[in-house]
């Protein structure tokens, strides 16, 4: 029997009180952004706001709870934009969006941080058993978001960043899943080769926790030769972007076959109109009636993209349509 | 002037009459400025509920500001003025909080702690009150100067706004583009002839560089020739854009290039630059007031593209994230630079070659 899971890709918005008291403590400018060794008021702001979050998550009754990711003022390079051996510089564009984070230029070797691990364990207690979720930005993502300084070449990089991922998620504590973020697979689509050694450090990471993986590419569809490759990696499940390309995903499950899992963004993370659960329900099922596969062991059910687009409130919202969602597809394969 | 200098009507109706060249730059601004520091406490006092500061005080804080920041133009030396944009709080905001069919729903990041309240559209746009004729009558009569509206462009206020209603950014781009015209066919009645269309959003997507043309298509129907209509684009890769823009029906490209350094300055040569060039001289995003001298090289930058008659000089960009008194130097040192090139101009001076790029000798 299909189990249905209701989840996000985590990166939150903050709550509104958090970003008027964060913005007080912390400040507006580029210099103003996290460090990775926050204390005292801003730490503590941080806290009640993960507590929030968690306890939110905890209240739709999503099947996951994920730490947040409010401390990641640098969005997918955050874990990057904290770490020693890296400069933050200019602030550039996040994708194709009106959203942007600090350059991270990396000058030494990434040796391990634990910044989200750290994150993580506070997440977990406050999960009080829960199921837990992870995140992380994909390697390819992060070396994509990133500017080398230090390791020389494309390949290199890639490598030095699938390994500094691989030792950061091997200090993760327990959780049930592990989301790696990809939307650089779809925006900065690998060449040739770069596929392969994109699939092998996806591998790498994945083989890092215990946990099952889910890659989550966003913002249309994975190339085909990019999905192909990605099926290569041991992973559990690939997500698929349906609100911004249903045809071009579909394609690809149709002609590669997919995963045991599937990961489906169904719920817009960058628009406030909130899907009806029930509109949800009946999109996994039309999906279903395209697909040769006939059952999954898993299907998370998600926002495509992360959520800090969004404004609290509809954000709110999102995450009890998800949950509602989830618990319909159930009720009807049961 | 003399008979042989070549004449643009539309550029010249905003020549002072006291102008003391036969050349010509107009000068002005993209449109923000710097706040003062006491509106925003103005505005803080009026948000609170405790506080006696009512909304007529508030009004006239921000009439104060809107009086002060146009005579502070008027001091640089600034041909075309703006006031500004004093009652605004953001680009999107401002316009959103005066169309029907949009709704907030809070704050959101654009990065680190910088939030705006995006908006959403939740029904079919509609015209409801005039959004800047108050605003542009208001400083008219604080001026003996030409005064130039800026107004949040079409394209980007679908794209920097949920969209819950249409079926694509498109669709609800042309409908905002009615709108505008609307508004633009108003502020004519009131009397403005020099209008500025910001378009920040197709730095992010130049790929819709066709929906921008459609949407100002829209805009100047039935506007008379005589009004100017400038269209503001931020930094970006202009080469996706470029010479498509030349086929959109506006008097002038206002164009952020100082920023950086002038670098894509020959995308402009190679099809000749057919409009005016309201050239970015002075760089926002750099606290620091670039010398007389230098916005002088700059501004002959400009004139390796147009010839002098096409050429208007302008900031990069709204410069409301600097001190005051650095904007007000930016200001200051550009008019003088452009008076000087002026200067040289009629002097027979400057021998700038114009157009395509040639290869380089070595």
């Amino acid at each position: 029997m299909t189990e249905y899971v209701s989840t996000t890709p985590g990166l939150f918005p903050l709550p509104d009180w958090a970003k008027d008291d964060l913005s007080d403590l912390k400040g507006h400018q580029k210099h103003d952004l996290i460090s990775g060794d926050e204390s005292g008021e801003i730490a503590a702001t941080y806290e009640d706001a993960r507590k929030e979050v968690v306890e939110g998550q905890q209240d739709a009754d999503l099947d996951r709870t994920v730490e947040g990711q409010l401390r990641w003022d640098d969005m997918l390079a955050h874990p990057l934009a904290v770490h020693d051996a890296v400069e933050t510089r200019g602030i550039v564009r996040y994708y194709d969006n009106n959203n942007f984070y600090r350059e991270p230029v990396v000058t030494d070797d990434l040796d391990f941080s634990g910044d989200v691990a750290t994150e993580l364990e506070t997440a977990a207690e406050l999960a009080d058993g829960d199921d837990l979720q992870a995140v992380l930005p994909g390697p390819y993502s992060l070396a994509d978001l990133a500017t080398d300084e230090h390791y020389g070449d494309e390949a290199a990089f890639l490598d030095a960043i699938a390994d500094f991922l691989e030792a950061e998620a091997s200090a993760f504590p327990e959780h049930e899943t592990l989301f790696l973020l990809e939307p650089s697979l779809v925006e900065h689509a690998p060449e040739d080769g770069v596929d392969e050694r994109a699939s092998q450090a996806i591998d790498r990471v994945a083989g890092a926790v215990d946990a099952d993986v889910v890659v989550q590419p966003y913002w249309g569809a994975l190339e085909e030769k990019v999905y192909a490759h990605l099926l290569d990696a041991d992973i559990d499940a690939v997500g698929f972007d349906f609100v911004a390309n249903r045809e071009d995903n579909l394609y690809n499950i149709q002609e590669y076959d997919t995963t045991d899992d599937i990961s489906l963004g169904l719920v817009d993370g960058q628009n406030t109109l909130v899907e009806d659960p029930e509109a949800i329900r009946e999109r996994v099922d039309w999906i279903y009636d395209q697909l040769p596969v006939s059952a999954f062991e898993t299907v998370y059910l998600t926002t495509n993209t992360e959520t800090f687009y969004l404004p609290y409130a509809k954000f709110e919202e999102k995450l009890a349509a998800l949950a509602e969602a989830a618990e319909l597809a159930e009720v009807k394969a049961a | 002037m003399s008979p042989d200098t070549p004449v643009n009507e539309n550029k010249d109706q905003f020549r002072p009459d006291d102008h003391d060249t036969d050349h010509f730059l107009l000068t002005t601004v993209v449109g923000s400025y710097p706040k003062p520091k006491w509106l925003n406490r103005a505005k803080e006092l009026y948000q609170d509920d405790d506080h006696e500061f009512d909304a007529e005080d508030w009004q006239e804080a921000k009439d104060d500001a809107a009086r002060l920041i146009t005579a502070e133009h008027e001091r640089a030396g600034l041909d075309a003025v703006v006031d500004g944009e004093m009652r605004r709080n953001e680009m999107v905001e401002f316009f959103a909080h005066r169309i029907e069919g949009y709704e907030f729903n809070g704050p959101v990041k654009v990065w680190g702690h910088n939030y705006f309240d995006k908006p959403s559209v939740v029904s079919e746009v509609e015209y409801d009150d005039s959004w800047l004729v108050d605003e542009y009558e208001f400083t008219a009569a604080a001026s003996d100067r030409p005064v130039k509206v800026p107004i949040t462009g079409p394209y980007t206020l679908a794209n920097w706004s949920f969209n819950e209603a249409y079926d694509d950014d498109e669709e609800l781009a042309y409908d905002l583009a009615d709108l505008v015209n609307e508004e633009i066919e108003k502020l004519v009645e009131a009397g403005a002839r020099y209008i500025q269309i910001d378009e920040p959003a197709l730095a992010t997507t130049p790929d819709d560089h066709a929906i921008v043309g459609e949407a100002l298509e829209r805009i100047v129907a039935d506007i008379p020739e005589e009004v100017r209509i400038g269209l503001h684009v931020c930094y970006g890769d202009y080469s996706r854009i470029y010479p498509e823009i030349l086929e959109f029906p506006v008097d002038e490209f206002d164009l952020e290039l100082a920023n950086g350094d002038y670098e894509q300055l020959d995308v402009f040569k190679d099809p000749a630059f057919t409009k005016d060039l309201a050239l970015g001289v002075t760089d926002a995003h750099v606290a620091e007031v670039e010398s007389v001298e230098q916005i002088e090289e700059n501004i002959k930058k400009g004139l390796e593209v147009v010839p002098p008659e096409q050429l208007v000089v302008s900031p990069d960009c709204g410069v409301k994230l600097l001190p005051r008194e650095v904007a007000y130097g930016k200001m200051a040192n550009m008019v003088e630079a452009a008076r000087n090139v002026e200067a040289a101009l009629d002097a027979g001076e400057l021998d700038i070659e114009r157009g395509a790029p040639t290869p380089a000798d070595d």
